[in-house]
């Protein structure tokens, strides 16, 4: 029972960092139909620059913490603007293959500044044992969920509420309709992109704070396909469930099955569920017209 | 170069006036959309059936219940070519290799093959060659492939496309492309060749031109053609019987001069747009996009 | 356009429709690739034989992606199931080396078929997920079935051997490879000009027509991903006789694209883009090195950079060509060739 419970929160721990990154991932497809191949990039800068201000610089956290967000959002808009705008009405093909070369690059850039060495992270969130139910978990590993429905809670605010939220939702359904209606489809995309960089950077500071930084957090990004893949590519609500349940799935077969199946089971899922139920638990199905 | 046209282009075995096509209580939705309801009619060997009727009734989706692309949730359609076929069962590349063959109202052609590349994949069905001695280009795959060519020659010369043989097909103007479109239906040596809106798009001398190579395909053939078209003068021209849709049900059927006359069919088109059947009743058929 | 020539018969029509000019550099290639081998130290020999597995695997990859319009991101996997089958059989079954390549290229054949059923549901992305989890449980089966093939440890394999004469010497390696070289780029060709290839391009082109036009979808794309995984096996059994060991490290996800950016750099759904592809990104790493050693005299720490620069370069150059010339090297080649086709006309 213990095991179980302490399983249940490491799963739920890094399902809730999948989420964050699962969420820009969708918000990129929803709004501009591109598969982004650099999430887990963004998560990997959102950790190395917490990291340098907390670390290096030595700033308080939340100081730390919001010019990271600041520098994640730039990061975005400038991707935007200079990588995935010239590539609009390109094949799917090479819209694809501009996000892998983005991911490269970005990598390299993050190597070259920091080096390839796992470093340890000062954590800014304490980490002493807590005993919940029973079992002894760190306190990290709460406040990570904690802080990661607060973000996905803030998120979903904006959505509902705030202007470009409602623009980006509009965008999402109908491009040429928002256009109609005077939405700045560029600027949406911009949009897009900075909240993803900068939701998959809050990831990446709690996964940091957690395990410390080094460049295999990238492996994230390919953990983000089995979690979208379930939730549906179109769906928010799906992004989070999605990453819920593949989190919860890869702590259950690590804790109790082993021989490294945790590593490959969500992939196995991805392809079942691309079978199945290609548009996911939650997403739209299209049908083709002729 | 002048040469007859050598080839035979219908592959079907029935006597003119057969049955060759029996759609029965055919009925199609999406979602709450019935786009089907309750169709049933019939295809005789060799004739020229048009379907006609307003934007958004069905024609399209019928043909696609035919080639095998939709499936309707109720009803049969039945292929005779001295056995009975159920299309209804079959998925398309099976309907094609018993001898249906179509275009499509927006052109889906090979757009990065030539015209010639796409003449030949109209005759896939045909090719037997096996995969070693494509590989090899071999005595039996090269053999094969020559004879084709001679054979898509045929149908360039009866299209009048000899100048654009070579050319890629995306490059080409609307009205060339339709008659390749055309051209690759033909390649597989149909016994019925559905058309959809064959002359969209067109001026009145391409259409002119079209309306011809349909004639000879069905005289000289005796390819059994159904045709969608919105321009009625070409449809009372050309067809021996004409089939009307309306909001997913036909309403009437039977000769042009029936149909002009059939009430129900003025008033279907009336009510879609104040002109008077059967000239100019739809707008589209003027504007090319 | 090549419109000036003629052909008269149609016999000479089908053959391949070359004007005297691409004869002439399709022999001058030919003739080059002859003679290199007695000119060339043992580095630049390597660096041949890099390139001919690259472009084994690169066409390949191309007759799926390019020509068929299946995106892949399973090359990497493939690869390794080649690699791996070969090198079993060799090293444990005592197979000769060409046969266990042939016997690794069906069994990759047959493994890429199984992972291409998804592809009659999926399309576009979803099937590029498809197959980047076919990638993802490939390497994952490699890595973790020891008793087959060791799990992360190396596999070795013996020299390869015939009639006494050792093949993976990079000399001799280089007629053997290039010799395979040659007929797989045959095939291709061949390929491309009779039913299946047609069938093929139709399907990447309009597939709803292709299946109203009879071709068996299910079929025609299964027998893609089988031909197309023929090669990527062929390529990873002759990785692993030439270098005597397979490790997984050699076929990981970063494989899989860097196959993809040879076919996109080279030109998608074209035979010389994926020899100009597949020499471009196999010798850009190598330039990069050369210029770091070059540079090494006053800039000694280049050497724990480098690596970063030569991830760098790869991702923008990425970047670049599907920004600046999406349609990659092929394009260009046939800029070139225009401008001095009509040379000195030209402006
Ligand atoms: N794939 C589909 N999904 C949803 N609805 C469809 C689909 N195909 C057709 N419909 C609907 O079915 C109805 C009939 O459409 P269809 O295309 O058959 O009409 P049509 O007679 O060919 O019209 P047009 O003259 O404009 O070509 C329409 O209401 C259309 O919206
Ligand atoms: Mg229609």
């Amino acid at each position: 029972m213990d095991l179980f419970i302490q399983l249940t929160l490491t799963g739920l721990t890094n399902g809730a960092i999948l989420a964050l990154a699962a969420l820009g991932f969708v918000l990129i497809f929803k709004a501009s139909d591109v598969i982004n191949f650099a999430q887990g990039e963004f998560l990997l800068i959102g950790a190395y620059v917490t990291f340098a201000m907390i670390a290096q610089f030595g700033l308080a956290w939340p100081l730390g913490m919001l010019l990271t967000l600041l520098i994640a959002v730039a990061l975005g808009v400038i991707v935007e603007r200079l990588v995935l705008r010239p590539m609009i009405g390109e094949p799917i093909i090479s819209v694809i293959m501009v996000t892998i070369g983005l991911s490269s690059l970005l990598r390299a850039i993050v190597s070259s500044i920091w080096g390839n060495q796992p470093k340890a992270f000062p954590p800014f969130i304490p980490s002493n044992p807590v005993n919940v139910l029973g079992a002894t978990v760190g306190e990290d590993r709460l406040w990570a969920i904690v802080i990661a429905i607060v973000m996905l809670g803030i998120f979903s605010v904006f959505f509902r509420r705030s202007r470009e939220g409602i623009a980006m939702r509009a965008v999402a359904d109908d491009q040429q309709a928002a256009l109609s209606m005077g939405i700045s489809v560029k600027k949406i995309f911009a949009w897009a992109w900075s909240i993803a960089a900068a939701s998959a950077a809050v990831g990446g500071a709690l996964v940091a704070n957690i395990v410390g930084v080094g460049p295999e957090l990238a492996g994230f990004g390919l953990r983000v396909f089995p979690v979208v893949i379930l939730g549906g590519l179109d769906s928010i609500p799906g992004a989070v469930i999605g990453g819920v349940v593949i989190g919860l799935l890869e702590a259950y077969t690590g804790g109790y099955i082993g021989q490294g199946l945790n590593q490959v089971l969500p992939f196995i899922v991805l392809i079942v569920i691309l079978m199945i139920r290609p548009y996911g638990l939650f997403g739209q199905e299209i049908i083709e017209r002729v | 170069m002048q040469r007859g046209f050598l080839s035979k282009l219908n592959s079907s075995v029935l006597q003119p006036g057969e049955t060759q096509l029996r759609v029965e209580n055919v009925q199609l939705h999406f979602g709450g959309v019935a786009a089907l309801m309750d169709v049933s009619l019939e295809v005789r060997q060799s004739e020229i059936l048009a379907i006609i009727g307003p934007n958004g009734a069905g024609k399209t989706s019928l043909l696609n219940c035919i080639s095998g692309l939709y499936h309707p949730q109720h009803g049969r359609i039945v292929y005779y070519n001295g056995e009975e076929h159920e299309l209804t069962r079959l998925k398309p590349h099976q309907i094609a290799r018993l001898g249906i063959a179509r275009s499509f109202q927006n052109i889906e052609l090979f757009r990065h093959m030539t015209v010639l590349d796409n003449l030949l994949a109209g005759a896939h069905v045909h090719m037997k060659s096996n995969l070693l001695s494509c590989l090899l280009y071999w005595g039996p795959a090269q053999r094969e492939h020559i004879e084709y060519r001679r054979f898509a020659e045929d149908i360039i010369d009866l299209l009048e496309i000899e100048a654009i043989r070579y050319s890629t097909v995306g490059a080409l103007s609307y009205g060339l492309q339709k008659r390749v479109e055309m051209g690759r239906a033909l390649a597989m040596r149909p016994s019925i060749l559905l058309l959809d809106e064959p002359m969209a798009g067109m001026n009145a001398e391409e259409k002119e031109d079209m309306a011809r190579f349909i004639l000879d395909v069905n005289e000289e053939h005796g390819v059994t053609i159904v045709l969608i078209e919105h321009d009625m003068g070409v449809v009372m021209d050309i067809s021996d019987r004409i089939v009307v849709l309306n909001f997913g049900q036909k309403i009437a059927e039977g000769t042009p001069e029936e149909i002009r006359q059939n009430p129900l069919v003025i008033e279907a088109y009336l009510g879609e747009e104040a002109h008077a059947f059967p000239f100019k009743f739809n707008p589209k058929s003027e504007v090319s996009d | 356009m090549d419109s000036g020539i003629f052909h008269t018969t149609y016999e000479k029509d089908m053959a391949l429709r070359r004007t005297p000019a691409q004869k002439i550099r399709l022999v001058v290639f030919i003739l080059f690739l002859l003679v290199f081998p007695f000119f060339a130290n043992r580095y630049y020999l390597t660096l041949a034989n890099q390139v001919a597995i690259a472009v084994i695997g690169a066409i390949g990859l191309n007759i799926l992606t390019g020509y068929t319009g299946q995106i892949s991101l399973g090359q990497g996997g493939f690869m390794a199931v080649g690699a791996y089958t070969a090198g079993i059989l060799t090293a444990r079954m005592g197979m000769p080396w060409w046969g266990s390549t042939i016997v690794a290229c069906f069994v990759t054949a047959a493994v890429g078929a199984v992972f291409g059923i998804p592809s009659l549901r999926l399309k576009g992305l979803y099937l590029a997920i498809a197959t980047l989890a076919a990638q993802e449980i490939i390497l994952w089966v490699v890595t973790h079935w020891r008793a087959l093939t060791g799990g992360v440890d190396a596999l070795v394999v013996p020299n390869p051997v015939t009639l006494g004469i050792q093949i993976n010497n990079d000399f001799n390696f280089y007629w053997v490879v290039w010799g395979i070289v040659g007929l797989v780029t045959i095939a291709a060709v061949n390929l491309f000009r009779t039913p299946y290839g047609r069938a093929f391009i139709a399907i990447s082109d309009q597939d709803i027509a292709a299946s109203v036009m009879g071709v068996d979808l299910f079929k025609y794309k299964l027998l893609a991903f089988a031909i197309s995984s023929f090669l990527a096996g062929l390529a990873g059994a002759l990785t692993a006789h030439y270098r005597n060991i397979v490790t997984w490290e050699r076929f990981t996800i970063d494989v899989s694209v860097l196959y993809l950016a040879m076919i996109i750099i080279g030109g998608l759904g074209s035979i010389t883009g994926s020899y100009m592809g597949a020499a471009f990104m196999t010798l850009l790493p190598a330039v990069l090195t050369n210029l770091g050693r070059a540079v090494k005299g006053f800039y000694p720490a280049i050497d724990s950079i480098l690596p970063f620069i030569q991830q760098a370069t790869f991702g923008l150059v990425i970047i670049l060509f599907l920004v600046l010339e999406p349609e990659g090297l092929n394009k260009i080649w046939k800029n070139i060739k225009d401008y001095f086709r009509l040379w000195p006309f030209s402006y």
